[in-house]
């Protein structure tokens, strides 16, 4: 324990050793975490670009169906068994994913911050309740919840956006509180007090903002398996029909799996590659954010 | 004189990070007699626990010794391998830590975990092993120690898990104990019956101890000789009688007046001597004498090499102004006034 | 000289006082009495010292003066108001005039901050001044602690200990307070950053006429910085006393016990044996006097009957049967 201050040179001179040691340039120093930046990136751009490359609605029968890819130049990753475009699909599905993972990552982190933050803080009874109403929609497989959710309400974005958003943010929840009672006790938050700081003044100012790293890691893990909830729940059919997917994709080319495999394994080639950047850049955030941890 | 149970000779610890290495200790020399108490004392980040750590061969990665040697009883630690090493750590040198709870294993009993430190080193059986321990809970002092054998370290207070440490760490009768921060945890009552546990076992078993503090009032109470480290350095080393009535070195004077003590004035009348500035980190080391941007007697000389160490005073002293420190102006004076 | 001091009678307005103060805390083990029926009473730019081993319940009491923890009973006046049941967010202009210091420099600042935003924080909060005279504010602060201006612009972590020991002072003293409660200040700090530590408090304490309560377990750094100390023994005040007669002329054992084990540098004439035994346990405290397992002089009375504080001289209290007048 000693030892500590001794192996660590003080802080100050790392400090003045490195003063533009960004998180970014953290992230960049790590392979994996480089990897998924780009991927992450790519996603993002065919989200962008998508109504600028294919102006065409992508459920348009646009070419004959089953042309494989590279079989014509006009349409390079192929169509499916309607004749639509599946580049233009995964182009527009990359949108459908994003926006929905996002925004339902928006939602569990509002929901789940929130409680975690005022449970950790206030514990008690109140912490107690709001514990048990985390448990009670724990205990429910959030996957089959949001598939009742969106089976009630009716498959549209925003019921899809919701019930992603309602059934993720219990473990979002539970770190948060954790957190929140590690600094609860600590002289940070007993200097702030015994200056008169009020309570909204201190989870806001003082604690969450110190327990901004877990919690970045774990949304951009969120919205990973937001945007594998959406797939799965298209793939079930369950999509909103009115917008391509890549899950509804990968469920419409299920039926000619064994002669035109492309055709559901491009879609899901997208999906793989959106979950995985999302998983490796949550990683390469994880040590970014803690340095000490880092060594591996 | 024979040889010394313990000497360091020449010892220079390195910590690489990256493509930087940054040299923990430094050429680090001193010798510890049989049944002898030699304090090492210095502040944050002076190399103390390092150098003790380094002692039992025990240097954690990154850092390493790159220089000199550690010879316990005639043989260099260096030439031995991990599992003679093994058998050397506990056997012939033993150390105890500052915070006894984070060296104990919570799930064994404290008995259980003497009777471990026996039987590795020693073939007797379990139960020869048992009574061993019980007579060594017993030694420190710890009451009713055949029933408190089977309590868990977290049963007891701060003060007998450090007995329980002391047992642990003399069960094999060691040549030389360690004591790194030993008291720093403990209350002021308690940290006097530890000390002076540890001052009764060194008499009867003629054991010579390392003791690493910052606390000059145990020094001066329980230390033979004293050596002050600071960013790394030895810069000086005496009998403690002597190194309290002149120290030689400013910063040793420094340490000394810097601390209020009992029966001096009360603020306002007579301020307590500063040293200005913080300790220097492993990066920041100044060349020259590392305490001279912090010293008052400092001139260009102590900046441009590291000073000498010089033999001075019964003992040694690295410092180019020693003939200039004096005795501190006790506050005694403003007592008297 | 010292004599004077020695017998100071408390002003008749002390800007703080306690009375009576009692807190549990409910735990696992089950209750603890960590403060019993302790009184005191500081006089405006004094500084009382409190002294004792952990668990004692100093730092406790220093935090429920603050309002940090709930008292179960008792009173405590802040320059005569009665703050001990005002609730939490009323508690605004008593607030600015009790102010804390931690003992852990690195723990109690929020690592996100500038040290400006940090020391502007308490002005932020009371919504003392304009924008242009928080920042004068905060120059004003710095420059009295001693630490540089460009200081204002970076964050803790750039600091040592000692200077962040420094931050948190002049963070406490932003809204002018009248009284501080300093929890081990000195602690954490190197010995020659202690030094530094309370010179600093020293000085401003003459500047200011800020009164301290002044907690610490290091009886040398207390006896150094007090004009009068109370000594703690599991949760009680067992003797109260101006720091002269404490420390030349203790008259409860326990403090005796406690001057006897601190070591010295000064080659003294070797001290007693130090006491027997560990602290007793706060959930089972002996009856009677709770320090009569550990005290070489307890007679039959002390196992059974818990002694009052009581006066054994001018200014001079101690809770003990054996003490004489």
């Amino acid at each position: 324990m000693a030892l500590l201050d001794f192996a660590s040179p003080p802080v100050s001179s790392q400090a003045a050793a490195a003063p533009r040691d960004t998180l970014l340039r953290r992230l960049l120093r790590r392979p994996s975490a480089v990897v998924g930046l780009i991927f992450f990136a790519l996603i993002i751009a065919m989200a962008a670009s998508a109504d600028i490359v294919y102006p065409d609605d992508p459920l348009d029968m646009v070419a004959q169906p089953f042309l494989w890819p590279g079989q014509d130049a006009a349409y390079p990753l192929g169509t499916d068994m309607l004749g639509r475009d599946i580049a233009s699909g995964i182009f527009h599905g990359a949108r459908v994913s994003l926006l929905i993972g996002a925004v339902a990552t928006l939602v569990s982190l509002v929901i789940g911050v929130t409680t975690g933050a005022v449970s950790g803080y206030y514990g008690g009874r109140l912490d107690a309740g709001l514990m048990r109403v985390t448990e009670l929609f724990q205990t429910v497989p959030p996957f089959l919840f949001a598939l009742a959710i969106v089976a009630i309400l009716q498959p549209s974005i925003p019921t899809i956006t919701f019930a992603i958003g309602i059934t993720a943010w219990p473990s979002l929840a539970r770190l948060v509180r954790a957190e929140v009672l590690k600094l609860r006790h600590g002289e940070m938050v007993a200097a702030s007090i015994a200056l008169g700081a009020s309570d909204g003044r201190i989870i806001l100012l003082h604690i969450l903002p110190n327990t901004l790293a877990p919690v970045i890691v774990s949304a951009s893990i969120l919205v990973a398996s937001a945007i594998l909830t959406e797939s799965s729940l298209a793939f079930l059919g369950l999509g909103d029909p009115n917008v391509v997917s890549w899950g509804g994709m990968v469920g419409a080319g299920r039926e000619v799996l064994r002669t035109d495999w492309y055709v559901a394994t491009l879609p899901g080639l997208a999906i793989v590659a959106a979950v995985l950047a999302l998983n490796l850049l949550g990683d390469g955030l994880n040590d970014a954010l803690n340095p000490k941890g880092a060594r591996r | 004189m024979s040889e010394p149970v313990l000497a360091v000779e020449n010892l220079s610890i390195a910590f690489a990070s990256g493509r930087t290495t940054r040299r923990a200790v430094h050429d680090l020399s001193f010798a510890v007699d049989r049944g002898e108490t030699l304090a090492i004392v210095g502040e944050s980040g002076c190399g103390k626990s390092i150098t003790a750590l380094s002692l039992l061969g025990l240097v954690p990665p990154p850092g390493r010794i790159d220089g000199g040697r550690v010879r316990l009883e005639g043989r260099d630690l260096a030439a031995l391998s991990e599992a003679e090493l093994r058998k050397v750590r506990g056997a012939r040198i033993a150390m105890i830590f500052q915070e006894p709870m984070t060296a104990l294993n919570p799930v064994l009993t404290i008995g259980e975990q003497i009777m471990e430190a026996i039987l590795e080193h020693e073939r007797v059986g379990r139960a020869a092993a048992r009574d061993r321990a019980i007579a060594l809970l017993e030694r420190v002092h710890i009451p009713d120690a055949r029933r408190r054998f089977s309590d868990f370290p977290h049963r007891l207070s701060g003060g007998m898990r450090q007995r329980v440490m002391i047992a642990m760490a003399l069960a094999l009768s060691p040549a030389v104990l360690v004591a790194d921060e030993p008291t720093t945890a403990l209350d002021v009552t308690i940290q006097a019956q530890i000390l002076d546990l540890m001052d009764e076992l060194k008499r009867e078993s003629g054991t010579a101890v390392v003791l690493i503090t910052h606390d000059l009032g145990v020094v001066a109470q329980h230390a033979d000789r004293v050596l002050v480290m600071y960013a790394g350095r030895k810069v000086e080393e005496r009998a403690t009688a002597d190194l309290f009535a002149r120290p030689l070195h400013p910063y040793t004077r420094g340490l000394i007046a810097a601390r209020p003590r009992l029966g001096s004035g009360r603020f306002g009348r007579q301020r307590l001597v500063e040293i200005p500035g913080t300790v220097p980190s492993l990066s920041g080391r100044p060349s020259g004498c590392a305490f001279a941007p912090r010293c008052a007697l400092a001139e260009v000389a102590c900046t441009v090499a590291v000073p000498p160490l010089v033999a001075a005073g019964g003992g040694s002293v690295a410092c180019l102004r020693s003939g200039d420190v004096h005795v501190p102006e006790h506050r005694r004076e403003a007592l008297d006034a | 000289m010292f004599q004077s001091i020695g017998v100071k009678p408390l002003t008749p307005d002390p800007v703080l006082q306690v009375e009576d103060l009692s807190i549990r805390f409910q735990t696992g083990r089950g209750t603890v009495q960590a403060v019993s029926g302790v009184s005191l009473a500081i006089a405006p730019g004094e500084t009382l010292g409190l002294v004792g081993e952990s668990g004692c319940g100093k730092s406790t009491l220093g935090r429920a003066i603050v309002r940090l923890i709930e008292p179960a009973g008792g009173r405590i006046h802040l320059a005569g108001q009665d703050i001990t049941h005002v609730p939490r967010h009323r508690l605004r202009t008593a607030r600015r005039k009790v102010q804390m210091v931690f003992q852990d420099p690195f723990a109690s600042l929020d690592p996100r901050w500038t040290v400006g935003e940090l020391i502007a924080e308490p002005l932020h909060i009371h919504a003392v001044g304009t924008r242009e005279e928080r920042r004068a504010r905060v120059r004003d602060l710095l420059h009295k602690v001693g630490l540089p201006q460009d200081a204002a612009e970076r964050t803790p972590h750039q600091f040592s200990g000692g200077q962040r020991q420094r931050i948190g002072i002049a963070r406490a003293l932003a809204l002018d307070p009248a009284v501080v409660v300093l929890d081990e200040p000195v602690s954490a700090l190197d010995v020659s950053v202690q030094a530094q530590i309370l010179n600093l408090l020293s000085d401003l304490q003459e500047a200011l006429g800020v009164a301290f309560l002044f907690i610490s377990h290091d009886l040398s750094v207390v006896e150094y910085v007090s004009d009068r100390v109370a000594v703690m023994y599991l949760g009680r005040i067992v003797e109260l006393a101006d720091r002269e007669t404490l420390f030349r002329a203790p008259a409860h054992p326990y403090t005796r016990a406690l001057l006897d084990a601190v070591p010295r540098t000064d080659g003294g004439p070797h001290r007693a044996a130090p006491l027997a035994g560990d602290l007793p346990s706060p959930y089972a405290p002996p009856p009677g006097c709770a320090f009569h397992t550990r005290c070489p002089m307890a007679v039959a009375a002390c196992r059974t009957d818990r002694p009052q504080l009581r006066a054994v001289g001018p200014g001079h209290s101690a809770a003990c049967h054996l003490a004489m007048e």
